[in-house]
């Protein structure tokens, strides 16, 4: 196990992302951000802050669920279903540019399955991806605008992004998990 | 979140239980109150659902659910419909009076006719107590009970807990009053369960005559007076009279009824300040609910069909998850 990312790291990235957002969107005024749950939701709130301190202005946020859109939910025979939590996109998306907000991109399927839920939500004018840690090994054709950090993984390792507000500590570590045998993943 | 997670959350709120045990809905017997929080939380996401412009997610695609409705009903099957549709499922309903059933067909040759079309599961209503479990011993499809007879109409129950939990915050510790026809009631004996399983005080009131038969078994408190069962009530629950279940003479006259059961304005006023009055419909204005409590501000009877089919969603989706590889049995 090693640590890839500790709080400070983590928040420099978060403020450089946001100088970048504002930098490429020229100011926050039609953007929302949207976090996918669970760790991209206070991942998306920190931004918010981070936009609002250099900027002065508040950024809509909104928390989406995506199991009910996963496209391995009925794949797998038995056992349990995911539990699903609420999605709260209390504005209209419609004609904004929305920032969707992730811990770690992986395989890209998650980030197929948010675009396809938003887009049920209405019609944004545009959709960028923020992530705080980018590993690669992509499955589907989709590509973070925002990146906290690029991260060269093995197939074997897994990463584990932990949050104060959910874990109660701010770290990326990675992991090998062949030490925990072959059925974990991250 | 790595989409190749397994698909196990670290934590949840409904004590631990994360799936249910069962891969039909016969009942709420059988069903603990982490599998009953679960249903509630689960409801929760999904009447989000029902909030958005295009109220439909894909959750359900490619599976066939069969609406199998062998007794009138309008809100029931309405509401699972909805449910389907909004999980994207296939759909088929079919009301006995269009069947084969009137040509004489039995009910486990109509079962086994549909499951031959392999649906993956069946939404049963039937005016025999214990046909849904007949079904799901009898095919391969995952069974929900939409009320049996006299027994259980389990989704009910589920919405009416999860309307007071809505109001209330909690189930356990409240008041509730369950008034009317307790004889003739699946939707009672679903309730009695459910509360009971969540630590609800209740107390159940009708007339002698409709109390059913073994009703100490219950566990809960019973009496003859409306007015004591209202007394201090967090929630009021009125019971339908079901005049086409009764076949003999149980109450003198329905205005009899009124007189003595029927919950009034006047009678209401004993309940808590913040009391809600529930009924799982179809009403009989003037015979166990005056109009001016079922339309006044305490009622949360809409609410109740609306919830429903939030609570009928999250069943169907957490019972999808057992699928219907299992081997047909011979």
């Amino acid at each position: 196990m090693s640590e890839v990312m500790d709080g400070d790291r983590m928040s420099r990235a978060i403020t450089r992302i946001a100088h970048e957002i504002l930098e490429r969107n020229r100011g926050a005024g039609e953007l929302a951000l949207v976090g996918i749950r669970t760790r991209g939701v206070p991942i998306a709130r920190r931004l918010a802050r981070a936009l609002k301190e250099i900027n002065g202005e508040d950024v809509p946020t909104g928390a989406l669920d995506i199991t009910l859109y996963r496209d391995d939910l009925m794949r797998n025979p038995v056992g349990p279903q995911p539990v699903i939590r609420r999605t709260e996109i209390p504005f209209s998306i419609d004609d904004r540019k929305i920032l969707l907000v992730d811990d770690v991109l992986y395989t890209g399927r998650t980030i197929r399955a948010a675009l396809d839920a938003l887009i049920d939500f209405g019609r944004p004018r545009a959709i960028q991806l923020v992530v705080l840690v980018d590993r690669g090994h992509r499955e589907l054709p989709i590509k973070a605008d925002y990146v906290g950090k690029n991260l060269p993984t093995s197939l074997k390792e897994s990463v584990q992004v932990r949050l104060q507000e959910i874990d109660g500590t701010d770290e990326v570590v990675l992991e090998s998990t062949e030490l925990h045998g072959p059925e974990v993943k991250s | 979140m790595n989409v190749d997670a397994p698909v196990l959350p670290t934590s949840s709120k409904s004590d631990g239980a994360t799936q249910l045990r069962s891969r039909h809905l016969l009942g709420i017997a059988g069903l603990g109150a982490g599998e009953i929080a679960l249903i509630l939380d689960t409801a929760e996401a999904m009447k989000e659902v029902g909030t958005r412009p295009i109220k439909k997610v894909p959750a359900l695609r490619g599976r066939t659910v069969v609406n199998l409705f062998f007794e009138p009903s309008t809100r029931t099957r309405t509401s699972f419909e909805i449910a389907e549709k909004r999980l994207s499922a296939d759909t088929l309903s079919i009301a006995t009076a269009t069947s084969s059933v009137t040509k004489g067909e039995t009910l486990i040759d109509t079962v086994r006719n549909l499951e031959a079309m392999s649906p993956d599961m069946i939404v049963m209503r039937h005016a025999s107590s214990g046909a849904p479990h007949l079904l799901s011993r009898v095919g391969r499809a995952a069974v929900i009970n939409a009320g049996d007879g006299m027994h259980e109409h389990p989704t009910q129950a589920l919405l009416d807990a999860f309307t007071i939990r809505e109001h209330k915050g909690r189930l356990a510790g409240l008041k509730v009053a369950i008034v009317g026809d307790l004889l003739h009631s699946r939707v009672l004996r679903s309730n009695v369960l459910l509360l009971n399983t969540m630590g609800a005080d209740v107390c159940l009131c009708g007339p002698s005559t409709l109390m059913p038969a073994g009703i100490e078994r219950f566990d809960v408190r019973s009496t003859s007076a409306i007015d004591e069962a209202v007394e201090g009530a967090d929630v009021v629950m009125m019971l339908r009279i079901q005049q086409e279940r009764m076949t003999g003479h149980f109450i003198p006259s329905l205005r009899e009824y009124f007189a003595l059961f029927g919950l009034t304005p006047e009678r209401l006023r004993r309940a808590k300040d913040d009391v809600i009055v529930m009924h799982p419909g179809p009403m009989n204005r003037g015979v166990e609910i005056d109009s001016e409590v079922a339309d006044g501000p305490y009622s949360v009877i809409l609410e109740q069909v609306s919830n429903g089919v939030a609570v009928r969603m999250a069943v169907l989706y957490l019972l999808a998850g057992h699928d219907s590889a299992e081997p047909l049995k011979a």
